[in-house]
């Protein structure tokens, strides 16, 4: 069950590094006109820990793990396998629901810091390798910008995002009907429903937490 | 007959709607301790719709079902979850947790409901496999198994509990004739050794009239004949008679309407957590 985690890890990396790598690139670019390179860290760091780090460790964990909890559980559904539970008095949201939801709980925020110091080193590489700052630099000017509420802002969010899909995944997964072409369905909608559910708390959470105060 | 026993399954005119469609109407009976009833009828006929509210996963319309004197029928999921420690049920297609092992699905009652160590629980667990033949098979995982061994699995799993009640969805459909005299055989010897009763779900009549000590069939959602094997054999009722035999003319439909049809479609299950979980649920 954990494996929604572990198993990840490796395409989170991929991701989280080439977008630190990308936003550290057109940094480079914009801030370069301005004479501001020495900014580079702050815009890497901020955007990861508060924006991308989140939203895209949580759209990896959408389609990676969302989508299989919709099938299983659906698939289980079908096959009576859930009907099979209850009559054996084992409650199926217990035994099933819970343990999912506790390692999406745990795996989507845990992926998120890891998420984060990957994409940090992707701006580092740039800025090591391709502009003038040596590794010192770099780690100084990014720990200088950020403060821990950044770190925690983005975790508040990763936790509110693994609940959110993971409460629909399971229960596109629990309320399929119809065979093996409804299993399809519900876990197309659970990406979509997670996806679009996602994206807007996280509008609505940026804006409590950056632009009301 | 064992109509002295203890009255073990009490259905009082239980009734249970799709749409305007009665696909139960008025069922009544009982069912004494030790019997194994059998109920059988034609596909669509309300079968596994009325053994679903036995178990207590449909609610009926109007209408009662008591299992061993409690009335389940406004129980909720919790004093449910007490009754069905009493029963067990083999599904249809054994409904085999695809996760787990052979050995993992019949422990898995065991380890939810009892305070026994690991060895006691592989001890009953061998046990029980043994029983239905498949000795040795404790760790493949069900799809590596065929559909009968499945069944098998679903049966012992049924009995890890030793219930007093067992409910069984179509037991033998899909054996082999050896399987199914195997199946009926199990069946038969369980009410013995333990005073258990049977709710058997079938419309195998020769497996149906080998495990049988009372049997009800039903037809158009209400109960066309009830009795022993012998006075269900020697009914006079054509419909019965058709069936038995299996003959293709005679008052039962072949053909369905259009109209009959949909309303067969109806008669799917519940979805199980639709209580709870109703958002992606169409009501009919």
């Amino acid at each position: 069950m954990v494996f929604i985690g572990v198993r990840a890890a490796p395409m989170v990396a991929l991701t989280a590094f080439s977008v630190g790598v990308t936003l550290a690139m057109q940094a480079a670019h914009s801030l370069e006109s301005l004479g501001a390179q020495i900014y580079i860290p702050d815009l890497v760091m901020l955007t990861l820990l508060r924006e991308m780090g989140p939203v895209l460790i949580a759209v990896i964990v959408i389609g990676r793990s969302g989508s299989a909890v919709a099938a299983e559980l659906g698939t289980m559904k079908v096959s009576e396998e859930i009907e099979a539970l209850e009559v054996m008095a084992i409650n199926p949201v217990q035994y099933l629901v819970v343990p999912r939801v506790f390692a999406m709980l745990v795996m989507l925020p845990a992926l998120t810091v890891f998420g984060n110091y990957v994409g940090i080193l992707g701006g580092w590489a740039v800025c090591r390798f391709a502009l003038d700052f040596n590794t010192a630099g770099y780690v100084l000017r990014a720990l200088e910008s950020a403060d821990t509420w950044d770190l925690y802002s983005g975790m508040i969010k990763s936790v509110v995002f693994a609940w959110i899909i993971i409460t629909i995944s399971c229960n596109a997964g629990l309320n399929v009907e119809g065979g093996a072409e409804g299993v399809g369905q519900s876990t197309t909608a659970s990406v979509v429903e997670s996806l679009l559910a996602m994206l807007v708390m996280n509008a609505i959470l940026t804006g409590i937490f950056f632009f009301s105060a | 007959m064992n109509a002295s026993g203890e009255t073990i399954i009490e259905v009082g005119h239980l009734v249970r709607k799709f749409g305007d469609r009665a696909v139960l109407d008025d069922i009544s009976f009982n069912v004494h301790r030790g019997d194994t009833l059998v109920i059988m009828g034609g596909s669509g006929c309300g079968k596994s719709t009325l053994l679903r509210h036995m178990i207590g996963s449909m609610k009926p319309n109007s209408g009662s079902v008591k299992l061993f004197g409690e009335e389940v029928t406004g129980m909720s999921e919790r004093e449910i979850e007490r009754v069905r420690l009493r029963f067990g049920m083999l599904f249809q297609s054994g409904a085999l947790l695809a996760s787990l092992t052979v050995g993992e699905n019949v422990a898995l009652p065991l380890l939810q409901h009892t305070d026994k160590s690991p060895d006691q629980i592989e001890e009953i667990v061998k046990q029980k496999l043994q029983m239905v033949g498949l000795t040795g098979f404790e760790d493949l995982r069900p799809d590596e198994i065929s559909g009968g061994m499945k069944k098998r699995v679903g049966l012992a799993r049924a009995l890890a509990l030793d219930p007093e009640l067992l409910f069984s969805d179509e037991p033998t459909s899909g054996l082999d004739p050896i399987m199914t005299a195997v199946v009926d055989e199990l069946t038969l010897s369980l009410p013995k050794g333990t005073h258990m009763t049977a709710v058997v779900v079938s419309h195998d009549m020769t497996s149906a009239f080998r495990i049988a000590t009372r049997m009800i069939m039903l037809g158009h959602g209400s109960i066309v004949a009830q009795g022993t094997p012998d006075e269900i054999r020697n009914s006079p009722n054509p419909e019965v008679q058709q069936f038995i035999h299996g003959k293709p003319d005679g008052p039962i439909p072949l053909n369905l309407s259009q109209d009959e049809h949909k309303d067969h479609q109806l008669v799917r299950p519940r979805p199980f957590l639709g209580g709870r979980f109703r958002f992606h649920h169409k009501r009919t």
